[in-house]
């Protein structure tokens, strides 16, 4: 599904965001992505979602082999991704409706099936009463399930989520977790970036931990936490 | 397709503001090349008035047989720079004088002989009436054996040549740098309404939108704007040409044609500077 071998990812102005980083995350998995900020979590996400190029290595998300990907196809993979931000992303002068509809909009989806897959996803998220409410209406938590449910619509098989409960308070943190965890649960793939540790002794996920563009530390493949030589 | 009427449509309602000012820069960049047209344009009719009055005359030696005038003035309507040869008797000139010369109608009555020779009078066409052309058919006329003398304004044809050719020259030049400041300003303001969208762009894009999907709205709308600048330019240009008209000089107003060619213009730079500024911030992201 997601696999990374042997990546490197330079910074434009010189030194390496991403040192070596090999992993391979299957179809359905739950998959914290930890560390400290600069850790190169946003870099590991932005290079699945070809955002940004890879130095050398090679990541393949979904089928597609991104250091030959062309700029054409770039949309074609960001189709199958869902993808999630700490700051929602959403489109102001839209209500939650048309922000979950704009999505599959620019996908060409067909008209008519818009409405009904909107309110499938807002029901989903737990936001079908507010669907005609504007994001400066929305608590951030709201906001946050907007944006979950933008990033569901397209039905993708990978939720990428960097950093999605950064901005929020402890309980909408908890509400969109929780959120996460049955999207998962029924069948989506979840990879979220978070360095909320307290979120991740919560859950029995799989954790890949990053230092300094190094990957550290995998509970696949490592031993159990307690006794890994990490900091 | 209608999804990208709506989102182009959708930028005028959410940036009127912004909106309202490329619209309005773009009819004033426009308004300014089409005053410099309005000049241009009547520059080019007042010199075709002046020009349509060059003429040749040959005037004849007296008692030139009516037959061979008859036959030289077929002969020289079919010259190819001659449009229209007309043969005047000295009875007709003499009319004409009366006529035109009113101070001196008593002088003219009293004639006991007509001093005034037949002539023949010969129009160029539109595209020969310059000096070389006008030149060549006068040195022709004088080859005819019944020719006394060739007259016409040598150097006011040589003049209205220059003036021509300096209108023409200095309407390409001040038309283009026109032009060229026009497009620079209408494309800082289409770069500026696409700046303000760049956060939305980047989201288009995040979730799966193709280039060419971002592109078209802009692109729409770009045109759109530029119709309505143009459309604004030429009613701006018209109650100008309103004004000098009533107020200055008599003067000309576009055609039908050259209005729609500042609108065109409009719109093509709309669209064009939509596309390069919206291309260019694609490449950035």
């Amino acid at each position: 599904m997601i696999k990374f071998t042997n990546v490197f990812k330079a910074f434009p102005k010189g030194g390496l965001a991403l040192k070596d980083v090999s992993f391979h995350i299957a179809k359905g998995e739950f998959v914290f992505l930890t560390g400290h900020s600069g850790a190169g979590k946003s870099t590991v996400l932005k290079l699945v979602y070809a955002e940004e190029p890879v130095t050398s290595g090679e990541v393949r998300v979904s089928g597609f082999t991104l250091a030959d990907a062309r700029r054409r196809d770039i949309p074609k993979l960001r189709r199958r991704l869902g993808i999630v931000f700490q700051d929602f992303r959403l489109l102001e002068d839209r209500t939650a409706e048309e922000n979950v509809a704009f999505a599959l909009e620019v996908t060409g989806a067909r008209r008519a099936s818009i409405p009904a897959r909107v309110m499938r996803v807002l029901t989903q998220v737990g936001l079908a009463a507010k669907a005609h409410a504007y994001p400066r209406e929305l608590s951030g938590g709201e906001q946050q399930r907007v944006a979950i449910a933008r990033a569901l619509v397209n039905e993708p098989t990978v939720l990428l989520a960097d950093e999605p409960t950064g901005n929020l308070d402890e309980r909408a943190t908890r509400g969109v977790f929780q959120l996460l965890r049955d999207i998962n649960a029924s069948g989506t793939a979840v990879v979220m970036a978070t360095h909320d540790l307290d979120l991740v002794r919560q859950a029995p996920y799989r954790v890949i931990e990053l230092q300094e563009g190094a990957l550290v530390y995998d509970s696949a493949v490592d031993e159990p936490r307690d006794q890994a030589a990490s900091p | 397709m209608n999804l990208v009427i709506r989102e182009a449509l959708l930028a005028f309602r959410r940036a009127p503001l912004l909106s309202a000012l490329s619209v309005t820069t773009i009819a004033f960049s426009l308004f300014v090349v089409g005053l410099f047209g309005l000049v241009a344009v009547n520059l080019q009719q007042a010199l075709r008035d002046v020009a349509e009055r060059v003429e040749i005359v040959a005037y004849l030696l007296p008692g030139a047989p009516i037959e061979t005038i008859t036959l030289a003035e077929k002969d020289i309507e079919a010259f190819p720079e001659v449009q229209a040869a007309a043969y005047v008797s000295e009875d007709q000139a003499l009319d004409r004088a009366r006529a035109e010369l009113v101070e001196f109608r008593d002088v003219l009555q009293e004639l006991e002989r007509n001093p005034l020779p037949a002539s023949i009078e010969v129009k160029l066409k539109p595209r020969f009436r310059d000096v070389e052309h006008v030149n060549e058919v006068a040195e022709r006329l004088r080859g005819f054996g019944f020719v006394d003398d060739v007259r016409f304004g040598r150097d006011w044809v040589a003049n209205v040549d220059r003036l021509r050719q300096i209108a023409a020259a200095v309407g390409l030049v001040v038309g283009a740098a026109f032009a060229v400041v026009a497009i620079i300003i209408i494309g800082t303001t289409i770069r500026m309404a696409v700046l303000q969208r760049s956060r939305e762009i980047a989201i288009m894009r995040l979730v799966g939108a193709t280039d060419g999907f971002v592109r078209r709205p802009f692109l729409l709308q770009g045109a759109l704007k530029g119709m309505l600048g143009g459309l604004a330019a030429v009613a701006l240009s018209y109650g100008a040409y309103a004004l000098i008209n009533r107020w200055l000089i008599h003067a000309e107003f576009f055609s039908r044609e050259q209005a729609v060619a500042i609108v065109g213009f409009g719109m093509l730079i709309g669209f064009f500077g939509s596309a390069a500024s919206v291309g260019r911030h694609l490449r950035r992201i």
